[in-house]
């Protein structure tokens, strides 16, 4: 062993510096792009509201000078105080409504589970304004249940509360499902064979392990009421919300730097519901053990049918909302000719020309499921298998979870404040449909990113390995074995992006042109206008897109996994 | 044996290993096919692995044995190129690989976890490293034929990974990994994952095939049995060191230091001063050992596997005869396990395995008196 013997006389051998082979330069110079892409569509925007909230009209340096003359206007400030009161009431409601709404899907044996599943998860189908429509056909001036109200008016906070739990039931539902999915059925086995009444059950085994979603679906439903803004347009009357103030800034007063101030007070609340968010989820992974045994619940009529009457009650007052606004859009004049008619939309959209903007939602929601799909797939593929570039990844890492933390409204004027500069070489790119579906990409970002990780995860570490072992390229992996094991997750992804595409309006408001308007927003103009059939019949054609990719969805996934997933089959024996 | 290694299959390899220095290959020992000098591996402030030299001979297959955590993993890892030593050389039949990025070197390897691709057929599983030599296709269909035969499963090759059970997939991944015929072999915890029964069975196939094949072979295992059974070699390894290097023989019946005696096979501790010519203090008792001279008064510990000890009721025993009494009996089926405890003072208690004949033919029983001995060529000083 005369080279040990070299080693001692040479001393300590100098660090080695590996080769680095082409095909992880490749990775790794991909990756470097898409960070810079994510720089540029996500942090530059950011940035640039925080430049213009301490310029001012001129681009002068002003401090907080423009902070202090906000809080100095009264209405402003009251915006504050409406936001938050609005947000809080909605979230008190909401999170108890769908947990025993989850509660009785996993813990009873009641009938038509199944149907109360879907019925649950329709609003998420729809924009937010559809819920503000149905609510003023409702409850409105000529309301079919007006004098259920008496002297309220449903314009103002009690239409923005309603229509915002109609719309963030869903996200709730979904949280706290999963959060009572994952329980442990053999704790309920233990606490049975203690004689464990079922009160003390829910108390000592249901809520403690669905605290952390139930703490998750706070955090959304906050953050959701508090920077949606189609609701408190349609219905919010004069009471002033900061989502609305910062439309009202930048489109009615075009005061960019203003409206850049209250876009960063919005950011304040829903920042600080992510953080805590993420604190919680990060305390999580301890509870659970994979050896968890899914919890299978047993008949008790009484209990049963309990919850029957309570899930009939809540999917008929979805059903009733959903309903009214389908409904609105397919009668003649309301309320005085009630008689069935396609009038709202052949004349309303097709003679208006106004069903172009559905066209260019349908598009652009494609292209945002099509290239989102791909980019936030392959970025967070890089990240989870490819070697190197730590730092790169903790970066990548932080800015695919910030989109999470930042309301519609705040990324869209921070599109609109960076892309609108003559000076930025990417301006040509403002009001076309490109920077609606990269923004749109950006805004939804993080789900989907959370999405690919977690099927990324699942697959076994060693693939990479194997395949450099045999000599066979990343990329090659990648797409033999990669992308046909994670497809039910990219189809996931794909159909996430799909609908949120098609239902939102809060970033893309600031951002369409004369060629590129969005049924969404088509939805706020006519509903200014007082058209409020075509704005019901414009909503129903985008529930029923979103609702028909839904099905596709569910069609190919079966699809895929009875036919060309057979590897999927439990083994032989 | 170099002429076996390289020609038990078709003559599959590729011809991408080229040296990236360019220099005519390394003349190394004659036997060595795999060296690796003074290397070193830290993560963060954890110093995996200190200054392992270590060298592989051709066709044999050396087992890495060590408790988790001990660097056994991260060695073989820097051999595959997974992870890149922080100093330190890697010669590989003469070409040094030290800076070779995985793709460039010449290795199959087998995980614990199989990682067999999941939504290709056992036939694409095993030909995945084939196709992309630009091979003919029946050339590689005679191939994947051979080495599923080769594995004992000639006809699975149509079936998904997910249908057969774990043994039967552990073995497509070894004929994965042999399907380039690859210089060395690599098995990371191949059998952990699999039920105690099929893990025997599997030790022995794999074993039987790699000496079959004369393929150089390094094995990971934190399991004693499967590396004294199956290895050529061991290398016991602790806190990112080498304990000892030796065929199983030698680890077991005279380990090094202590930490392998006590870290491979149970073994008895006994601690003790040389009183010099070969005899030591245990308590209030005087011993005989043999062993190199050591300075009297040194304080040292006797070590002595229990089915060294030979356990007689009746009193006639040969070398550091003991009177002792039984302590308890623990029956392990071909053999038993008895607990002793020493009549003189200030000795620890012992245990010894007796076959269960001797058991039932002296009638032992718990609370016997008993002679016990301790052979003087079977007790080993050790710091």
């Amino acid at each position: 062993m005369s080279a040990t013997v070299d080693a001692l006389i040479r001393g300590p051998s100098p660090a080695v510096t590996p080769y680095v082979h082409w095909q992880d330069r490749l990775a790794q110079g991909l990756l470097l792009i898409c960070c810079l892409v994510l720089c540029v569509f996500l942090l530059a925007p950011l940035a640039t509201i925080l430049v213009k909230s301490v310029q001012d009209k001129s681009g002068a340096f002003v401090g907080l000078l423009q902070f202090r003359e906000y809080f100095a206007t009264p209405a402003l400030r009251s915006s504050i105080w409406n936001t938050m009161w609005v947000a809080t009431v909605v979230t008190v409601i909401t999170v108890p409504l769908a947990f025993f709404y989850a509660y009785a899907l996993t813990r009873s044996c009641m009938p038509g589970k199944m149907w109360f599943r879907v019925i649950a998860l329709t609003p998420i189908l729809a924009p937010s304004m559809m819920s503000a429509i149905s609510f003023v056909q409702w409850f409105g001036t000529q309301g079919a249940l007006k004098w259920l109200l008496g002297d309220t008016s449903v314009y103002g906070p009690l239409g923005i509360i309603l229509s915002s739990i109609y719309s963030t039931f869903p996200h709730a539902l979904m949280i706290v499902l999963t959060a009572l999915l994952l329980a442990d059925g053999r704790l309920y086995e233990a606490a049975e064979s203690l004689r464990t009444p079922r009160w003390r059950k829910f108390l000592t085994i249901t809520l403690p392990g669905a605290q952390f979603g139930l703490v998750s679906a706070t955090m959304v439903v906050f953050s959701y009421t508090v920077s949606d803004f189609g609701i408190p347009k349609v219905i919010g009357g004069n009471f002033n919300v900061l989502a609305l103030d910062v439309f009202k800034q930048v489109i009615g007063q075009h005061n960019f730097n203003k409206g850049a101030v209250v876009g960063l007070i919005l950011l304040v609340p829903v920042v600080l519901a992510f953080l805590v968010d993420w604190y919680m989820q990060g305390r999580i992974q301890a509870q659970f053990s994979a050896r968890a045994v899914p919890f299978a619940p047993k008949k008790a009529p009484w209990f049963d049918r309990t919850m029957l009457l309570y899930c009939a009650l809540v999917a008929l007052f979805l059903l009733a909302v959903l309903g009214m606004a389908i409904y609105t859009s397919f009668i003649k004049f309301w309320p005085y000719d009630k008689s069935l008619s396609l009038r709202h939309y052949t004349f309303g959209l097709i003679d208006g020309g106004v069903i172009t903007s559905f066209f260019n939602s349908l598009r652009m929601a494609v292209a945002v499921a099509v290239f989102g799909t791909m980019f936030i797939f392959g970025v967070a593929y890089l990240l989870e298998k490819t070697r190197g570039m730590p730092i790169l990844k903790s970066v990548v890492r932080l800015l695919a979870a910030i989109p999470m933390a930042v309301p519609g409204m705040v990324l869209g004027l921070g599109y609109i404040l960076f892309f609108i500069e003559p000076s930025n070489p990417l301006n040509p790119l403002y009001g076309t449909l490109s920077i609606l579906v990269l923004s749109t990409i950006v805004h939804y970002y993080t789900s989907s990113h959370l999405t690919a990780v977690t099927a990324l995860k699942a697959l076994d570490n060693e693939f990479e390995a194997v395949s450099s072992s045999l000599k066979v390229p990343f990329y090659k992996t990648f797409f033999r074995v990669t992308v046909p094991v994670c497809l039910p997750a990219i189809l996931d992804i794909g159909r996430y992006l799909f609908v949120n595409a098609m239902v939102t309006i809060s970033a893309v408001v600031f951002l369409y042109g004369p060629q590129t308007q969005l049924a969404s927003v088509a939805i706020l103009n006519m509903d200014d206008a007082g058209e409020i059939g075509p704005a019901a019949a414009m909503a129903t054609l985008i529930f029923a897109a979103s609702t028909i990719c839904c099905l596709v969805y569910a069609v190919v996934t079966r699809f895929i996994i009875t036919r060309t997933q057979q590897w999927r089959a439990p083994p032989a024996l | 044996m170099s002429f076996v290694a390289r020609h038990w299959v078709l003559g599959l390899r590729g011809d991408d290993d080229i040296d990236v220095h360019g220099n005519p290959p390394r003349v190394t020992e004659e036997s060595t096919y795999l060296n690796l000098d003074g290397i070193h591996k830290s993560f963060g402030k954890f110093e995996a692995l200190r200054d392992i030299a270590l060298a592989v001979r051709r066709g044999e297959l050396m087992v890495f044995l060590g408790p988790s955590g001990c660097g056994k993993t991260t060695l073989l890892r820097i051999v595959a190129g997974l992870e890149t030593q922080d100093g330190g050389a890697i010669v590989q039949d003469g070409r040094d690989i030290s800076r070779l990025p995985a793709i460039k070197r010449d290795y199959g390897i087998v995980f614990q976890s199989y990682a067999l691709f999941p939504n290709l057929t056992i036939r694409d599983n095993v030909a995945y490293g084939l196709v992309n030599r630009r091979q003919g296709r029946e050339r590689i269909a005679a191939r994947v034929k051979e080495l599923l035969t080769l594995v004992g499963l000639p006809d699975s090759g149509d079936k998904y990974p997910g249908q057969m059970s774990g043994g039967q997939q552990q073995r497509i991944a070894l004929a994965r990994a042999l399907a380039a015929a690859p210089g060395l072999l690599l098995l990371d915890e191949p059998l952990s994952a699999l039920d105690a029964i099929e893990r025997v069975r599997l030790r022995g196939e794999i074993r039987a095939l790699q000496q079959r094949l004369g393929v150089t072979t390094i094995m990971v295992t934190h399991d004693q049995e499967e590396a004294l059974s199956m290895a050529d070699r061991i290398v016991v390894m602790n806190a990112g060191r080498i304990e000892q290097v030796g065929t199983p023989r030698e680890i077991y019946g005279a380990p090094a230091t202590p930490f392998v005696a006590d870290f491979v096979g149970k073994i008895n501790v006994l601690p003790a001063v040389a009183e010099g010519g070969g005899r030591f203090r245990v308590g209030t008792l005087s011993l005989d050992v043999v062993c190199r001279d050591i300075a009297t008064g040194t304080a040292v510990k006797l070590y002595l596997r229990p089915e060294e000890i030979a356990v007689n009721a009746n009193g006639a025993a040969p070398g550091n005869s003991l009177a002792a009494t039984v302590a308890h009996i623990e029956f392990l089926g071909a053999f038993c396990m008895i607990g002793i405890a020493l009549d003189a003072a200030g000795t620890p208690a012992l245990v010894a395995n007796v076959p269960r004949q001797t058991v039932d033919a002296a009638k032992l029983a718990t609370g016997q008196a008993v002679t016990v001995s301790l052979p003087p060529t079977a007790l080993r000083v050790l710091g």
